[in-house]
């Protein structure tokens, strides 16, 4: 016992009990929010702190990319137990083994994953999943839906309260709000922009009935439906003319400004997030704009929406992966009975201190009837839908998305026809899938690729 | 070798020791590591997986590999000489004797020292085509013609020529080098060029460049070095005047994809360290024989001028 070394190392041993028994664990959980988002992050974790003794969650500002901050950490063997992703970072990082499969938690809490995944609407339950395996929990969902802006409507001679209800509404109603400069034919105001906000040039595929992938393939130039989608969005441009749209959007401020499109009126209609009111209250309070479904695009689907979440997971070498997953099973789980504000939990007030939906089927009376947001009912409406899409779950969407934008420029810029723009993108999208399956399959990964290994 | 001098190597290596252990700890070891991942498959999330000349050989029937190393060259091709020349004009004119001399040349450097982030923001504003100072400029000259400032960074064919621009804002660095050289002319070499009847300009071109002419080497190869690693405010603008969160794809329509961009998304985002690494060690080849070429060149002209 004199030799130094031996003491040490009885000391550290004699200590980790010690430490364990002193105070509770403290879960490192980085998330990417600030502001008021963060201030609700915050207030919910404490709730949660104070609701035990045993688990401390300790919530750090990863703001600003914080998939790639992810990554690093988790190569380097020191991640945080608990990582804020968003929904499309699940497939590829569970690919890259970047992430700790919750299905032994879920086991561990009695239950199949299929009993704990039915807690959620039907899209936040895939965004959770990948393979047949539960990766992540929600923490807060988002649906994107259509906003107009019911002053310029009524200057067009609209009907403030009755939104486009299809495509053909919704073009004529574009032109009908497009206005330009008698003398010069500049253009002042347009009525939908598919660049604004451009984060998801994809959906318009979806909306228009097509795939981007059909499980086995990528299906960005072989569906039809993708080729007429990206038709339409150039569709604005000739209509526009390019050196218009060019004028007009070199104007545009950041979407989180007052100088944006759609606060300066400078466009009357984008689908934007159900998060965007927050931002209206912050840059334009007192614009009068109505929220509403997706136009009628394929006969017959009247519930077209499109979903997307902030999630909850446990990257591969946390420290405390069974108290991490007690807080996500916290932040998914709410009171359905609660009739006051301090009787919400989890993810009910979290949803309602940020101002969003929740993504649980089941919404308790007080969240329902006291939400802040002031197109609640329409958010829930469009979460629930069966026609409610999300990213698609391939392990090179980061790729595949670049390239969904590359096209998006080349179309909405009429530096190529849609099927050109789309044709070049497939050609180095089935290049990229056939290299990531070979990827795949040199790291013995067959589940990933739902085969079994070679015998 | 003597007891003394065994000694003296032993003082020598023990003192360069932590430097020693630095290079190879943080500099050695990972441009070595990478050049073995660029033949392998590798995430850095999995073990790498030998995969020979793979990488190479994507690399080379990749558009996109071929497309940022072309706008990568077009970028250098213009802000390299260009730089130069205002860097150069810049010092010749702090050179003359003139008041509020120290004034100026401070004005001129501190754009240099501003952080990148803050400049290309600054810059944003300055191209933003309805509000920018730029097209508020252009437009007094250009209203007259019916014509109108372009969308500079929302335009595909002005997104590079706009950030060839802001380059040239940064020359402060090369001014003050430039500044030294000309300032160690001799004034005998003027005064000679002067009583031959040589102008101001033949001055200037028969005397003072040629004096100046390994500095200006020099400044033109660390430029071209720099430019072929721009990444930083081509980053933060093609997000901030495209505005549709993929700031890693050189928006709009891959105008601004440079070589580091490409590499930073394939290592970051696709996780393809292998790949990104082949690319790391082409571009470490390319700037190489660059420099080298530069190099040769430059040292031709400054012999004959000698």
């Amino acid at each position: 016992m004199r030799h130094p070394t031996t003491i040490l190392a009885t000391l550290l041993l004699a200590s980790a009990p010690l430490a364990a028994a002193g105070g509770p664990v403290h879960v490192v959980y980085w998330e990417k929010w600030n502001g008021f988002e963060q201030q609700a992050a915050q207030a919910v974790i404490d709730k949660f702190n104070a609701s035990q003794d045993r688990i401390h969650v300790d919530y750090y500002d990863a703001t600003g990319q914080i998939d790639r901050k992810v990554i690093v950490v988790t190569a380097g063997g020191d991640p945080p137990d608990i990582a804020g992703l968003h929904e499309q970072n699940v497939a590829p990082f569970a690919d890259a083994e970047a992430l700790e499969p919750l299905d032994g938690f879920i086991r561990g809490e009695g239950i199949t994953n299929e009993e704990w995944l039915s807690r959620y609407y039907p899209v936040y339950a895939k965004i959770c999943t990948h393979g047949g395996h539960v990766y992540a929990g929600i923490s807060t969902p988002a649906v994107m839906a259509l906003y107009w802006n019911k002053t310029l409507f009524r200057e067009a001679g609209l009907d403030p309260d009755r939104p486009p209800r299809t495509l053909a509404e919704f073009n004529d109603y574009s032109r009908r709000l497009t206005k330009r400069d008698p003398k010069t034919g500049r253009l002042l105001q347009v009525g939908f922009l598919p660049q604004d906000p451009g984060w998801w040039p994809w959906i318009f595929c979806e909306w228009f009935g097509g795939r981007l992938f059909d499980g086995k393939h990528i299906t960005f130039a072989t569906d039809p439906k993708n080729v007429e989608a990206y038709a339409w969005i150039q569709s604005f441009t000739k209509f526009y003319t390019l050196d218009g749209v060019k004028q007009l959007s070199s104007e545009f401020g950041p979407w989180a400004s007052p100088a944006a499109p759609f606060f300066t009126g400078k466009i009357a209609m984008v689908f934007q997030g159900s998060f965007y009111e927050n931002y209206i209250r912050q840059y334009k309070p007192g614009l009068d704009y109505g929220m509403g479904p997706w136009p009628e695009n394929v006969p017959g689907i009247r519930d077209f929406a499109m979903a997307e979440a902030d999630v909850l997971t446990i990257p591969r070498g946390a420290r405390h992966p069974r108290e991490a997953w007690e807080f996500i099973k916290y932040m998914n789980t709410a009171n359905p009975n609660a009739r006051t504000r301090d009787e919400l939990e989890g993810a009910e007030l979290l949803d309602f201190l940020q101002v969003k939906g929740s993504p649980l089927r089941v919404w308790s009376p007080y969240f329902t009837n006291h939400n802040p947001h002031s197109h609640i009912a329409m958010v829930r409406q469009l979460s629930s839908g069966p026609h409610v899409v999300f990213v698609p779950q391939i392990g090179i969407w980061q790729e595949y998305y670049r390239e969904i934008i590359a096209s998006f420029d080349k179309v909405r810029l009429m530096d190529a026809t849609p099927e050109e723009a789309l044709d070049y993108s497939q050609n180095r999208l089935e290049a990229s899938w056939v290299r990531y399956r070979r990827s795949l399959e040199r790291h013995g990964q067959w589940a990933a690729l739902g085969e079994k290994p070679p015998q | 070798m003597t007891r003394h001098e065994r000694k003296q190597l032993r003082s020598g290596l023990g003192f360069t020791s932590l430097w020693i252990v630095g290079l190879g700890a943080f500099t050695a070891y990972p441009v070595l590591a990478s050049l073995y991942y660029s033949f392998c498959d590798y995430s850095i999330l999995k073990s790498p997986v030998w995969c020979g000349a793979e990488n190479y050989n994507q690399l080379i029937h990749d558009g996109l590999f071929w497309k940022s190393l072309a706008n990568t060259l077009f970028y250098a091709g213009l802000s390299v000489p260009l730089g130069t020349i205002v860097a150069l004009g810049l010092a010749v004119l702090l050179n003359c004797d003139m008041r509020g001399k120290s004034l100026y040349r401070l004005l001129f450097f501190m754009p240099s020292i501003v952080p990148i982030v803050a400049s290309s923001m600054l810059w944003l504003w300055i191209f933003n085509g309805q509000y920018g100072l730029m097209n508020g400029f252009l437009d007094l000259l250009l209203r007259p013609f019916g014509l109108h400032g372009p969308a500079w960074l929302a335009d595909p064919e002005w997104s590079k020529p706009a950030l060839v621009i802001m380059s040239l804002w940064g020359t402060g660095n090369a001014v003050v080098i430039y500044l030294a050289g000309l300032q160690g002319v001799p004034m005998e070499l003027y005064e000679a060029a002067e009583i031959d009847g040589a102008s101001g300009w033949q001055r200037f071109v028969h005397v003072a460049l040629p004096s100046i002419a390994p500095v200006v080497a020099f400044n033109a190869i660390m430029a071209l070095i720099s430019a072929m690693q721009i990444f930083a405010q081509a980053y933060i603008m093609s997000e901030g005047a495209n505005g549709n969160g993929n700031a890693s794809d050189g928006n709009p329509a891959r105008s601004t994809l440079f070589y580091t961009i490409y590499l930073f998304s394939t290592a970051f985002q696709d996780l393809r360290m292998g790949y990104a690494s082949a690319m790391a060690y082409i571009l470490f080849v390319i700037t190489a024989a660059l420099t080298w070429i530069g190099t040769r060149l430059s040292r031709g002209h400054y012999e004959d001028a000698v």
